[in-house]
């Protein structure tokens, strides 16, 4: 049984200018202990479907789905409060913007406490001890001074190691990251997405890379998702989509890399026509 | 400058209204307001040919009488006669007149101060700057009702004090826009370049940099318009503003004080002119601080 | 937080400053000779004339004069009433604390329901309980108080009786203040009739000044609200797993009041405005009663120190506000 298991996802937005779909019958799998990629450009819901499974979207999303499972548990089906005994516990999610992602006005300590506290029941002491070992695990060696510490007091690459303590603090068995190195600097890029793929390992966890760069997708995925425009262009292992991609998109995106750049002008994708996977033209 | 320009910048300018006023109109509260206040102007502007008698003459004869539908009221008096027996509806329409001009006269002057005071603070900045906006500042920290009460019994009650009174209290708020604006404004590169192009201090300021906080101020002149109605009430019900027989809404109020139990009407309706009037004015600014404000509109 | 503070104060100093020129320009800006605009049509004796031209030091040069005015009020010493002969100051903390019962629970009226009904707006935007909302609140924030003041005493004192129409307590108990705070007092003395009509004459007039800030509260903790509620961290918040009144009341909120507490603060200046409508329509013994009626005496005395004295209680508030502003903002707090 899969981890994450979603059969023909459709995100719907209400906008002033009519129904506009983010995701459009999209599957998504998930084993334990695997790493997926989701690559796309921004605009091509790969976001919207995990904030989907979340439950993170705003009332004006219309979310429809034949199958949404986790660990067999139906999540379209659950009441709001079950999902949220899930949600932050077993499933856990990071942002692209850490420093945004943080609450200003609470310190990291009580944040990540509030998590342990609302799962795990751990409260005083034992909460205070166990943050403070989540953060020397993201690579924070000095948690217990750092505890009273607000946002604005920390560097982006911090505020991403505290917002990934939080995800972790509860073992979950699945993480969503979203964009985590995006909005980084180069130097911490490489430091943060180390970190996610060794926890990944170390916990066990399954990992769902929500990404727009093929270079974090060849270090970190196992399989890959390339989605374009709401609807998935092709589904790989991560070797044979680089070495294979079947995709007129996936080749196109590859072909947009610099380092894979032939003559003086860089190609983008929108030099190309794509269809998706039924082949219907986009 | 060629010819080209003023047709180049016409077509965005068009362009822009018709995107404003798109907003504005999804607006329902605002367009309410906007029809209320429009009709409040058409009354204003023809009140003489509208009311059905003279604002000052009196009916011996109908004295404190009530509004037409309640017991004792007649259909010649719409909304009733006032203690001296005068007709309410005609005084309430010939006030909507002093209300407008007070809105009017007050924003204008609290605007073209502003204006100047806050372009001379932002462009020159230093000393300039420090002791203009210390002047604001003391203006602001007393409160602005008590400032103008103070002002009146400086230079006499009467409306046309009283409205300078709160043009005064009311001006700060456009010299601290206009400010902030044009220190914004001018670290820009299309201002350093008119600058380089030898454009000078005055030019810069009224060609380039003014236009562009013209929706904050369009905002603020119209909260302004609906505050100096709501002061300039309020004086005259401390007596401080018009003087009787002036049929100013909140000189009504004054008079009318006397009669609140014998006869509410005489209280009841001049106050409510001065709710629907502000109340109007106040959906239109929100209306158009909606429409104007980049920031929401996104959402 | 102590640099924060000291330079807020800094910051203050030149205001005040020129708060004590414009009070002793005022005097001297009045038309005409000002003790004879003082005096009145009444007129004055030669010899009490002189007396007053004196006691103003209107012989000496101008300068001298506000160094004196100065150091006058510097001394607590804010001249005499012509009206009741006492000091100023001792009518203003005989009065003060009647204004001050007024606004406070003016503003506790405006802040217990306009930051929930602000907040319910905000969850439920675009419902009918957010448009009902909004819309009174732009009603109250249109509102003419001295009028809505004569409604609510025309239906609730007039109509049902239910309220008493003017000053602070009934005629027949009679305190010898000790706090000057009437339900306080009543309490103090353990009369239990007599704090319940306190109350009674209370509400009305505190309605009436609480009407404009409950208004502006209630938008300002909605647009706040609706603005913190798109933030990255409630999204965070809510990706935890916690309830949504956890999400909302203490992750939303907490960020929402930083901008909501200098609304309030804003809102002392209107109150002190307020009050003087208010009082004067519910007969409230207080400074804005005071003041009016010291404007129609030409008691000038009064009214040049009143300005003074107000100025400095609204910018002291402000102050208070300003230092509470960086306790709850971490980004000031810890620097």
């Amino acid at each position: 049984m899969a981890l994450l298991e979603i059969k023909n996802l459709t995100v719907a937005f209400d906008t002033s200018v009519g129904l506009f779909k983010a995701v459009d019958g999209i599957d998504v799998s998930v084993e334990a202990r695997e790493v997926l990629a989701i690559v796309g450009e921004s605009g091509s819901g790969k976001s919207v479907a995990m904030l989907a499974v979340m439950g993170l979207l705003p009332s004006t999303a219309t979310v429809t789905a034949d199958v949404m499972t986790f660990e067999g548990l139906d999540l379209l089906r659950m009441s709001p409060a079950d999902k949220r005994k899930i949600i932050g516990k077993d499933i856990a999610m990071i942002f692209q913007e850490p420093v945004a992602s943080l609450n200003p006005c609470f310190t990291i300590g009580f944040q990540i406490e509030e998590v342990l506290e609302r799962h795990m029941g751990l409260k005083g002491r034992a909460a205070r001890a166990r943050t403070i070992e989540l953060l020397r695990l993201v690579g924070i060696t000095d948690g217990a001074d750092r505890l009273g510490a607000f946002p604005h007091q920390m560097s982006g690459g911090q505020c991403q190691r505290v917002m990934i303590a939080m995800a972790i603090a509860c073992n979950p068995k699945l993480l969503i990251a979203d964009e985590p190195t995006t909005a980084l600097d180069v130097t911490i890029q490489k430091q943060i997405l180390d970190l996610l793929v060794s926890l990944q390992a170390e916990h066990g966890m399954g990992l769902i890379m929500i990404t727009h760069d093929m270079g974090v997708v060849a270090e970190t995925a196992d399989r890959v998702i390339v989605q374009y425009k709401g609807h998935k262009m092709e589904e790989a292992d991560v070797l044979s989509l680089f070495e294979n991609p079947k995709s007129n998109y996936t080749r196109a995106l590859l072909s947009a890399l610099p380092e894979n750049a032939v003559g003086d002008r860089l190609p983008t994708v929108a030099d190309f026509k794509f269809t998706d996977e039924t082949g219907a033209a986009l | 400058m060629t010819e080209i320009t003023p047709t180049a910048t016409e077509r965005p300018r068009l362009a822009a209204l018709a995107e404003f006023w798109h907003y504005f109109s999804m607006n329902r509260g605002a367009v309410i307001g906007l029809v209320v206040f429009a009709i409040l102007v058409i009354v204003a502007l023809f009140a003489p040919w509208i009311a059905p008698y003279p604002a000052d003459q009196q009916f011996r004869d109908a004295l404190l009488l009530p509004p037409s539908w309640m017991e004792g009221g007649r259909s010649a008096y719409l909304l009733g006669t006032d203690p001296v027996g005068r007709d309410m509806l005609s005084r309430l329409i010939h006030g909507s007149r002093y209300s407008l001009a007070i809105g009017l006269v007050v924003v204008t002057v609290a605007l073209s101060v502003g204006i100047v005071l806050g372009v001379l603070a932002g462009y020159f900045r230093g000393w300039v700057d420090v002791v203009i906006m210390r002047v604001m500042d003391i203006i602001l920290a007393f409160p602005s009702l008590l400032l103008a009460l103070v002002l009146v019994a400086i230079m006499g009650p009467g409306l046309f004090n009283a409205m300078l009174a709160i043009a005064l209290v009311l001006q700060p708020h456009f010299a601290r826009l206009v400010r902030a604006a044009v220190m914004a404004e001018a670290g820009k590169d299309y201002v350093t370049s008119a600058r380089v192009a030898g454009a000078g201090h005055i030019r810069l300021m009224i060609k380039t940099i003014l236009p562009n906080c013209v929706a904050p101020l369009i905002v603020q002149a119209t909260l302004s318009f609906s505050n100096a109605i709501l002061e300039a009430a309020a004086l005259g019900f401390l007596g401080m503003g018009a003087q009787p027989p002036t049929p100013e809404w909140g000189t009504m109020l004054a008079s009318a004080r006397e009669f609140i139990t014998r006869a509410p009407w005489v209280v009841t309706f001049p106050g409510l002119a001065i709710l629907i009037t502000v109340l109007a004015i106040n959906l239109v600014g929100d209306g158009l601080r909606d429409a104007l404000d980049p920031k929401l509109k996104r959402s | 937080m102590l640099r924060y503070i000291l330079h807020k104060l800094a910051l203050i100093v030149p205001t005040v400053i020129g708060i004590t020129i414009c009070s002793f320009a005022f005097i001297r800006l009045l038309p005409g000779d000002p003790i004879l605009a003082m005096a009145g049509q009444h007129g004055v004796s030669p010899e009490r004339y002189e007396i007053l031209k004196e006691q103003f030091g209107f012989n000496m040069p101008i300068w001298q004069q506000y160094l004196s005015y100065v150091w006058n009020v510097l001394h607590g010493d804010f001249g005499i009433s012509l009206a009741t002969k006492r000091p100023v100051l001792t009518d203003f903390l005989a009065l003060f604390p009647a204004t001050i019962e007024l606004a406070l629970f003016a503003m506790l009226l405006a802040v217990a329901l306009g930051i929930p009904a602000g907040i319910f707006a905000a969850v439920k935007r675009g419902s009918w309980f957010d448009q009902l909302t909004m819309g009174v609140a732009l009603t109250g924030y249109s509102m003419p108080i001295f009028w809505w003041g004569l409604l609510l005493i025309i239906f609730f004192s007039g109509y049902l009786g239910w309220t008493p129409v003017s000053g602070r307590i009934a005629i027949n108990f009679f305190f010898k203040p000790i706090t000057g705070f009437m339900l306080v007092d009543t309490l103090l003395y353990g009369n239990w009739a007599a704090f319940v009509s306190a109350v009674r004459h209370l509400i009305l007039p505190a309605v009436v000044l609480g009407t404009i800030p409950l208004a502006v509260i209630a938008r300002q903790t909605r647009s706040a609200m609706l603005e913190v509620l798109g933030e990255d961290y409630v999204r965070t918040a809510r990706a935890k797993g916690l309830s949504p009144s956890r999400v909302i009341n203490i992750h939303a909120l907490r960020n929402a009041m930083i901008p909501v507490v200098t609304t309030i603060g804003l809102q002392v200046g209107m109150l002190m405005a307020g009050a003087i409508l208010t009082e004067t329509i519910f007969s409230w013994p207080g400074i804005g009663k005071w003041m009016i009626e010291s404007i129609s005496k030409r008691d000038y005395v009064v009214v040049q120190s009143g300005l003074l004295l107000i100025a400095l209680v609204v910018m002291a508030v402000n102050l208070i506000v300003d230092v509470l502003y960086a306790v709850i903002n971490p980004r000031i707090r810890a620097r």
